[in-house]
């Protein structure tokens, strides 16, 4: 079953490569083909019985190159689902955003949904090699998106992205490697190492190769300072790219950390906690603090992600103070982490989707081109609003939600995570008065005669804000999902 | 002896082949020279079979020992074959017609069974005898197409071939006298020599073989012999003298003294080799050029994998995936070059994705497979060398691996981001007829994704 989620967008892409194909068709499967997945991850969600610790429901496994214990091998866990599930929405709002585009849609809607087969592929990894095949696989497409079908810099900006975000893939790999050589027998299979995690108790080794892992999904999170190649690569990326980028790509780096960092390098990963809460805090500061100077709505939002991304790294450090920490407080914040992956995902992917329409419409970002946008647009700002209140933490949505127990769960554990409650204000601070700014006053400059958004562009936009407030009011049955898999997590840092 | 020369069938049949087409193609008429290029298929089809069949059997010796036939022998052979076949492919669209067909598909009949002789060689002397043999019709490939710059390069081949044959064959003579034996098995007589004797002639021997594979220090007419030659010999002369050379240094190190000592030496000559080449394929706007010092760089990724034979099991199984995958990824960007011959430098390439999207599709495969892009082969085998350096405490040549991998990414991107742009081409003078090329560029590409995921089977074929 999983096997048919990940590789049904597959083969759609490959026949969607035939020239013969007409756009509108191209359109349509598009569209159709999301759907589909939605509704398989829907049916994953069905037939899921939570598998226990150090287990995954749903599991497959093929052997691939047996000579290095690598095995096609999959499965899902209370970590993962979660993210599968945002994964299939935020593709399916991307393909109905996209059923105007003009330029070449049959490659852009192949290429999209390539993507969602690697990103799914990923999510549903149990084996680190087919977790780095599928790494990888999604920075070639992102690039393929931003240098194909961006604006602006686009080539610049997406050789910058491939560049960085591929040195951090290739450190993942030489972390991968070390964790290979130290288990015993040789395996790459994550629920061996996470069963018996090689490395424990070696100190510097250990320490090492999870540095070589932390930085790889550090690039890819982002987290300060290794932030930099995101705004360049958001800002010329298409509407549908960035929401892809932001909601699902910098997932990849968080999820990592829950899934290997924690359960497989448990000793190293105390060591490293201070680390991680202090570079959890400084993103979360750094990236509130960039993104309140940013006159640009892209860069804007794209900083925001790097401040949002530092709440999760936040979380999982603290999950790692284990002599400091009660158990259920970890427990709380890994929770609090992967709820804040899915919220960010459905909150951000909305926001650039906006975005998005603003550009289509007038070819620019800038916050202060623009005035009194309510009057033209009134639907437009509606949906603005609902999405920036929810970026920065309205009680009701899930960001809420997810950044309480973040919070919850890191100040019982380390109180100094206190400062980063800052960052919140900063957050709610930059959203007011960007909001302000574009959209209350007398109308002004590029916003007279601004149309407002279509049922093309409002409903993708407005599904994934009402799963946002769905969460936020009726976040039982997603933590249901989270916690076991979380205390779970929580459990084996301690080991 | 009959049973020896039935072993060496693969073998045979490239002579026969390469002999066949020599004496067909004085007796074809200049447009009927087609011929001489599908008999040398078949001679080369038949060594494929051949080889796939002794794959299978058992391993074992010929010739009282000078050849081992074991499973690196055997992908060896396999891979060769493999290569020629594309190779002749893509000659059909370049040299058809050409007053000297025939005696390119002899040349590169003659200077694949060389190789294939390198790579089974456990004997000094006929180490010396398939040098040669591989070594005088890659002069003769690299200068036969005249093109701007083919003199000069097949000058420079020739002294540096001549040089590094003069290398080995001293080296040859330094260890024959201190180990009183050729074979490889009586250099265990070397442990009671001088080191440093031992150490000079190793050097030398290895200088030689270095030479053909195409590495730091002796990789100076690579790129000069890939932009001067034809496509079919750039293509013939970056992968297959490779194969055999590297295997042979493989099979060397292992009877050598000191193991630890010449992996740590081979460790170096690799990352330089990683190093100089991606430095100096950065700088290149000419995209044979740069393809030619890729190789050098590509090359010292698999001599990391042939250093740590002596000290880790993975090593040569690791080394032995490397050698196909490297070949196909390899011969795929010669073939999207043989497909598009007037595109000299990466600006020509700008926007040619839109115009034949076969061609670019098959040289991106290519390109990021060159870089090690999942699923591709060369990641399975840069995996592979990686786990094995580290295996065998080399992590210092991992970690050299890793960095050099994101240096290439830098100037295969330059290449390959241009030519999927959406920008129209410009307008050469292309007469659009080469279309083996494009397919044998495809089919490579196609080769490479296969063989990255079929890398199970891959396995269990190089570990016997």
């Amino acid at each position: 079953m999983l096997s048919v989620l990940v590789f049904l967008p597959v083969v759609v892409a490959a026949a969607l490569l035939a020239p013969s194909v007409p756009d509108r068709v191209a359109r349509i499967v598009f569209v159709a083909t999301a759907a589909v997945e939605v509704a398989l991850a829907g049916a994953v969600w069905a037939a899921y019985d939570d598998p226990g610790p150090g287990a995954l429901a749903l599991e497959e496994q093929v052997p691939w190159i047996p000579g290095v214990g690598s095995s096609y091998h999959v499965g899902v866990d209370g970590l993962s689902l979660p993210l599968v599930l945002m994964t299939t929405v935020v593709f399916l709002a991307c393909a109905v955003f996209a059923a105007r585009e003009q330029e070449r849609p049959r490659l852009q809607a192949a290429l999209f949904l390539f993507l969602e087969a690697v990103s799914l592929g990923l999510f549903v990894s149990a084996d680190l090699i087919l977790f780095f095949v599928f790494f990888d696989l999604s920075i070639v497409a992102m690039y393929f998106s931003i240098s194909g079908w961006g604006h602006g810099n686009a080539a610049r900006s997406a050789l910058r992205f491939f560049l960085y975000t591929f040195l951090g893939s290739l450190a993942l790999l030489l972390g991968f490697v070390g964790l290979y050589v130290a288990s015993s027998p040789h395996t790459f299979d994550m629920l061996e190492l996470a069963a018996e995690p090689p490395l424990q108790g070696t100190g510097a080794t250990g320490a090492l190769v999870l540095g070589a892992i932390l930085l790889g999904l550090a690039v890819k999170t982002p987290t300060f300072p290794f932030h930099t190649w995101l705004p360049p690569a958001h800002s010329d990326a298409p509407a549908i790219g960035s929401a892809v980028l932001a909601a699902v790509l910098l997932k990849m780096g968080t999820y990592g950390f829950v899934r290997f960092g924690m359960t497989m390098l448990p000793d190293a990963w105390r060591a490293w906690a201070p680390v991680l809460v202090a570079v959890g805090i400084v993103s979360v500061v750094w990236g509130a603090l960039v993104a309140l100077a940013q006159t640009d709505l892209k860069r804007m939002i794209a900083y925001t992600s790097v401040n949002h991304m530092g709440y999760v790294v936040l979380a999982v450090g603290a999950a790692g103070l284990v002599s400091s920490g009660a158990d259920d407080a970890r427990a709380v914040a890994v929770t609090g982490a992967v709820t804040q992956m899915v919220s960010h995902g459905l909150l951000t992917a909305a926001l650039f989707l906006l975005a998005g329409v603003m550009f289509d419409r007038r070819a620019d970002y800038g916050l202060g081109e623009y005035g009194g946008l309510a009057g033209p647009a009134p639907r437009y700002t509606a949906l603005f609003a609902v999405a920036a209140f929810g970026s920065l933490g309205l009680p009701g949505l899930s960001g809420f939600v997810a950044e309480f127990q973040v919070f919850a769960g890191s100040i019982a554990t380390a109180p100094v995570a206190a400062v980063a409650t800052v960052g919140i204000l900063l957050t709610a601070a930059l959203f007011l008065r960007a909001f302000q700014r574009v959209f209350t006053g007398p109308t002004a400059g590029l916003a007279h005669g601004f149309p407002d958004v279509t049922a093309r562009e409002w409903a993708p936009v407005a599904g994934l804000l009402l799963l946002s407030v769905l969460i936020g009011v009726l976040p039982r049955p997603l933590l249901d999902l989270i916690e076991p898999a979380a205390v779970a997590a929580a459990a084996l840092v301690s080991r | 002896m009959g049973a020896d020369l039935l072993a060496m069938l693969p073998e045979l049949l490239l002579l026969l082949g390469a002999l066949c087409a020599l004496v067909a193609g004085s007796y074809s008429p200049q447009h009927a020279q087609w011929r001489v290029r599908w008999a040398a298929a078949v001679a080369v089809l038949g060594s494929l079979v051949a080889a796939v069949v002794g794959l299978a059997g058992e391993p074992g010796t010929a010739f009282e020992g000078t050849v081992a036939l074991d499973t690196a022998t055997g992908v060896a052979r396999v891979t060769v074959a493999l290569a020629l076949l594309l190779l002749l492919a893509l000659a059909g669209d370049e040299v058809a017609g050409h007053p000297r067909e025939s005696e390119i598909v002899t040349l590169l009949l003659l200077a694949g069974l060389g190789t294939l002789l390198l790579a089974s060689a456990t004997d000094l002397a006929l180490l010396v005898v398939a040098f040669l043999l591989s070594s005088i019709p890659l002069y003769g490939l690299v200068g036969i197409v005249r093109r701007p710059g083919s003199a000069e390069a097949t000058l420079k081949t020739y002294l540096l071939g001549a040089l590094f044959g003069i290398t080995l064959m001293l080296g040859v003579a330094v260890l024959f006298g201190l180990a009183g034996g050729t074979a490889y098995d009586d250099l265990s007589g070397l442990a009671d020599a001088s080191p440093a004797a031992v150490t000079a002639g190793g050097l030398f021997v290895l200088g030689g073989l270095l030479f053909k594979a195409g590495a730091v220090p002796a990789h100076f007419w690579v790129p000069d012999a890939t932009q001067g030659a034809s496509v079919t010999a750039a293509g013939f002369l970056t992968t297959v003298p490779k194969l055999g050379a590297l295997v042979a240094v493989a099979r060397l190190l292992t009877h050598l003294p000191d193991p630890a000592g010449w992996t740590v030496l081979l460790g170096v000559l690799a990352v330089a080799s990683m190093t100089v080449g991606n430095l100096a394929a950065l700088a290149q706007d000419d995209v044979r050029r740069l393809l030619g010092w890729s190789t050098v760089s590509q090359v010292g990724y698999l001599l990391a994998a042939a250093a740590v034979v002596p000290s880790s099991d993975l090593a040569l199984p690791a080394l032995l995936v490397y050698l196909p995958a490297y070949t196909v990824t390899n011969l795929a960007a010669f073939a999207a070059l043989g497909a598009e011959p007037d595109r000299h430098s990466v600006t020509d390439w700008a926007g040619v994705g839109r115009t034949r999207p076969g061609v670019v599709g098959g040289l991106a495969v290519s390109l990021l497979g060159l870089v090690g892009t999942p699923p591709t082969a060369v990641f399975v085998a840069k995996l592979l060398t990686i786990a094995a350096t580290w295996d065998a405490g080399a992590w210092w040549l991992a970690v050299a691996l890793v960095g050099n991998t994101l240096i290439s990414l830098a100037y295969y991107l330059r290449w390959l981001a241009p030519a999927v742009r959406r920008e129209q081409p410009s307008a050469t003078e292309t007469d659009g007829t080469r279309h083996t090329a494009a397919r044998v560029a495809v089919a490579a590409a196609a080769g490479a994704l296969v063989l990255g995921l079929a890398a199970g089977p891959l396995w269990l074929v190089v570990t016997g």
